[in-house]
């Protein structure tokens, strides 16, 4: 068991299987939509992971990436014309080019700095999207075309489920492929010791920033599912708590772990869903759920799984 | 000019409780190294409780008494319940507690409470105060003596009394507080209640200005970390600077610049702050050792 | 190979090192000492471009380096190890090493994300490469434990093998045989020589004197962050101002002794 978690055709494979059962237990389609939720959020997610679990640098203002990735995807079929698809990918590279642009005097700051840092970059983020109301349609958001691939409009439920989900293996895929390679290796020498990390001659600056790009990419491919998934957006998904929420999802499942992830953020979107019978009750239970699982749960959930299996034997 | 004099004096009184909210933060960040991102909710409960104990009929002065004490008791419960068993988690493990905590009572408040908006009438009357040609509003003078009368005790309580001077000396060093015998947990419960009465009484002071909800704690937050920072981490007198200049930017920016872009302004000086120089404006400047 | 010329630093109104110059050549061992505070770790810190001096110059291969940080004077050649530890606790012994041969390793972010055959093929014989330098330190049969749980020494030749990966034409080393018993100081002993017989400069801080007097080809001697004198071992130890500023009587008799 321990062998498989490390093994990355192991977990993709595994993944797979998942994905493609799942829906066969699901009583209705209300199931597929937040199951749908959870693969898009454990996209972020792994992606945040490479920067936080991997390079070990918090960003507590990702939501602003996956934000921009949302609204390209409103406002690119809306006002510019453009398609959905190719909205995704524009909103793809302006997050990777403003994470390019605010990483670099960013990610010199450590610590409580670079969370301040982070947040205050997220907070404008979002607060410029819910200013400029003629483009985003301010506080109240505004709707997203449908997507249409070589005319094939996707709007089911399933087709929702079956792409996130294809979008989800690919992103773990990816994300697996670092391990073990020279860039694997280097983020996690920057994140055990950052000044042994430059004298063997890693340039730290430029590693953490490429982890940083990555993070926003994923970040805002995510936002863009998400917002056509949904057909609406507002600017809650570039907000404050949604960046929290991510945080949490990655430190919740296990830092650096990417099945990890994946659990952690299926506990913050099925919990609440399953939880709040009441709307009212929403936040008290996303912040119980917070509090209990950093409390208790400190090294995530999929690191603790996988030691006590291996003490078990 | 009585322009500038009018934006000048709400600009400081933000400030003020901005820096009051910065305290609380440098308060608990000294004697725990705890990053409290609920600060802000202890200024929603301070205004809340009072709101609704006075609307109960209770008296104005035995409301807010009844608030701060239930933001002292939140403050208390926060640390015993979700701080202290996490001791030894990461930094950026025991951030996201807090935020959850914030969350927390943020969904504790809309529920106990309700999701309005609602003000406090100013303690000296609604009539303005006029000074060199503006018109100041009485309760501004309120907020302004108010945290300053807080500030000076906060001095003299860590200066001149054995349990303040524990608090400086858990500040300086956990380890060498707790060799020479000093309950460091208890001295780090205090801080978490004191900064709750702190934050609980800046959001008394404001609340007959900028009204108060459920939902106002988190932008607090925000900004009393952001003076914090900008006066520099763990420094209580750049915590006053920075709150005070925070208030004076944002507002001055409002006014001058662009008001919709208003709670931009301090997220973009961070920023600038940050990158420019990353100890703050009177932090101290850190080698790494190796 | 390195000159180091008038360099000095200051911590405020501290001057931690003040006007030292020395030079180390090719396949010769030079040794800094000195009292504690002397400076010899903070020379370090400013020859790997860790701190960044307040004046004076340093050359390596003469090129001017002194205001390169640490990354850049790997590529050129100056690799150095930690008084104080600095391995990657959650890799392996063998990844550690790998992370050395970094600078050697062709480096693509888009390979590595997906995986291309030409990283597998890379890894194998950067592990090859890591391999043989655990090898040579000794701990060939540590390869795959996690390097967290190597014992102390273990850390410190971890350390060398790391900095050897680099292919350093000076390496400094920060305190090798600290806290190492006498078989492992020895093993650390002749590790060192094989060292400087490739024609590395190498440049030693240690408190050990029997060690310092028996390899090193030169000693640089430090006092509160200014430069007391240098000579062969001989002279060093012969020398009265040494005795007396520095080592006091029992110091003297212990490098008399050696």
């Amino acid at each position: 068991m321990t062998a498989l978690l490390n093994n990355r055709y192991a977990i993709v494979a595994a993944l797979a299987v998942v994905i493609a059962i799942l829906p066969f237990t699901f009583p209705s389609s209300y199931y597929l939509r937040v199951a749908s939720l959870v693969w898009v959020s454990a996209f972020a997610s792994i992606g945040l992971n490479v920067l936080m679990g991997k390079a070990g640098q918090v960003s507590l203002g990702h939501a602003a990436f996956f934000g921009i990735g949302a609204y390209s995807t409103a406002i690119g079929p809306a006002h510019l014309g453009l398609p959905s698809w190719a909205s995704l990918v524009i909103g793809a590279c302006v997050s990777g080019l403003l994470a390019y642009l605010v990483g670099r005097p960013i990610l010199r700051l450590k610590g409580h700095y670079l969370a301040i840092a982070t947040l205050g970059f997220g907070v404008l983020v979002a607060l410029v999207i819910t200013t400029e109301s003629r483009w985003t349609g301010g506080p109240d958001g505004m709707p997203v075309a449908k997507l249409t691939v070589f005319g094939w409009r996707i709007g089911t439920a399933y087709a929702w489920y079956w792409l996130s989900g294809a979008f989800l293996l690919l992103g773990a895929w990816i994300a697996l492929n670092l391990d073990d390679t020279p860039t694997g290796r280097a983020l996690l020498a920057l994140h055990d010791s950052e000044v042994a990390a430059r004298v063997v001659g890693i340039d730290v600056a430029g590693l953490k920033l490429r982890a940083f790009v990555i993070a926003a990419v994923y970040a805002s491919i995510a936002g863009s599912l998400l917002a056509m998934m949904n057909g609406f957006v507002n600017p809650d998904l570039a907000g404050f708590q949604h960046s929290v929420e991510l945080v949490t999802m990655v430190v919740l499942g296990g830092l650096g772990s990417i099945v990890g992830s994946i659990v952690g953020a299926a506990v913050l979107v099925v919990l609440p869903q399953a939880l709040t019978v009441f709307q009212e009750y929403e936040n008290l239970m996303l912040g119980f759920i917070i509090i209990v699982a950093m409390v208790f749960m400190r090294d995530g959930i999929v690191p603790m799984a996988s030691k006590l299996i291996a003490s078990a034997r | 000019m009585s322009e500038f004099l009018q934006l000048f004096f709400s600009g400081l009184t933000v400030g003020a409780v901005y820096a009051l909210v910065a305290l609380g933060f440098t308060l608990i960040y000294n004697a725990s190294d705890v990053v409290n991102f609920a600060q802000g909710e202890f200024v929603m409960l301070g205004g809340m409780v009072t709101v609704f104990a006075s609307a109960a009929g209770i008296p104005l002065p035995v409301a807010a008494l009844i608030a701060v004490s239930v933001a002292v008791a939140v403050g208390l419960l926060l640390y015993w319940l979700a701080i202290a068993p996490a001791r030894g988690a990461s930094a950026v493990s025991i951030i996201i507690i807090t935020i959850g905590a914030s969350i927390l009572l943020k969904g504790a408040a809309q529920i106990a409470f309700d999701k309005q908006f609602h003000r406090l009438p100013a303690f000296s009357g609604d009539a303005p105060i006029d000074v060199l040609g503006a018109s100041i509003q009485s309760q501004s003078f309120w907020v302004l003596g108010g945290t300053a009368t807080a500030v000076l005790i906060l001095y003299v309580f860590l200066e001149k009394t054995l349990v303040g001077k524990a608090v400086l000396a858990t500040s300086a060093s956990r380890l060498a507080a707790r060799l020479v015998g000093i309950n460091t947990a208890t001295i780090m419960a205090l801080a978490f209640g004191g900064s709750a009465a702190i934050g609980a009484i800046a959001g008394i002071l404001v609340t007959p200005i900028t009204l108060t909800s459920y939902d106002v704690g988190t932008m607090m937050a925000l900004k009393g970390f952001a003076a914090a920072m900008l006066g520099g981490m763990g420094n209580p007198l750049g915590a006053v600077v920075g709150g005070l200049l925070l208030g004076l930017l944002e507002t001055l920016g409002a006014g001058y610049v662009s008001s919709t872009y208003k709670d931009g302004f301090a997220f973009v000086m961070i920023l600038v702050i940050l990158f420019a120089m990353p100890q703050g404006l009177l932090g101290r400047r850190t080698v790494d050792r190796v | 190979m390195l000159a180091v010329k008038n360099i000095g630093i200051s911590f405020g109104a501290l001057k931690a090192i003040d006007d030292v110059s020395f030079s180390a050549s090719a396949g010769q061992i030079l040794t800094v000492i000195g009292p504690n505070g002397a400076g010899k770790t903070t020379l370090f810190n400013v020859i790997s471009g860790v701190y960044v001096a307040s004046h004076g110059s340093v050359e390596l291969g003469g090129e001017d380096v002194t205001s390169l940080g640490p990354d850049a004077l790997a590529a050129r050649g100056l690799s150095r190890t930690f008084q104080n530890l600095q391995i990657f606790q959650r890799m392996t012994v063998v990844q550690n090493v790998m992370v050395g041969r970094h600078l050697k390793e062709r480096r693509n972010l888009f390979a590595d994300l997906l995986r291309l055959p030409s990283v597998g093929r890379q890894n194998r014989e950067t592990r090859e490469a890591a391999l043989q330098l655990l090898d040579e330190v000794g701990l060939r049969d540590k390869a795959d434990v996690l390097a967290g749980d190597l014992s102390y020494g273990g850390c410190k030749r971890l350390e060398i093998a790391r900095a050897l990966a680099t292919g350093p034409r000076v390496l400094l080393l920060d305190e090798p045989a600290a806290g190492c018993n006498a078989v492992e100081t020895e093993d650390i002993d002749r590790l060192i020589c094989r060292v400087a017989d490739k024609g590395i400069a190498v440049v030693l801080v240690e408190h050990d004197m029997k060690l310092v007097m028996k390899i090193s080809h030169r000693i640089l001697v430090l006092d509160r962050g200014r430069f007391l004198a240098e000579g062969t071992p001989a002279e060093v130890r012969a020398n009265p101002v040494v005795h007396q500023a520095y080592l006091g009587n029992r110091g003297a008799k212990e490098v008399q002794g050696a």
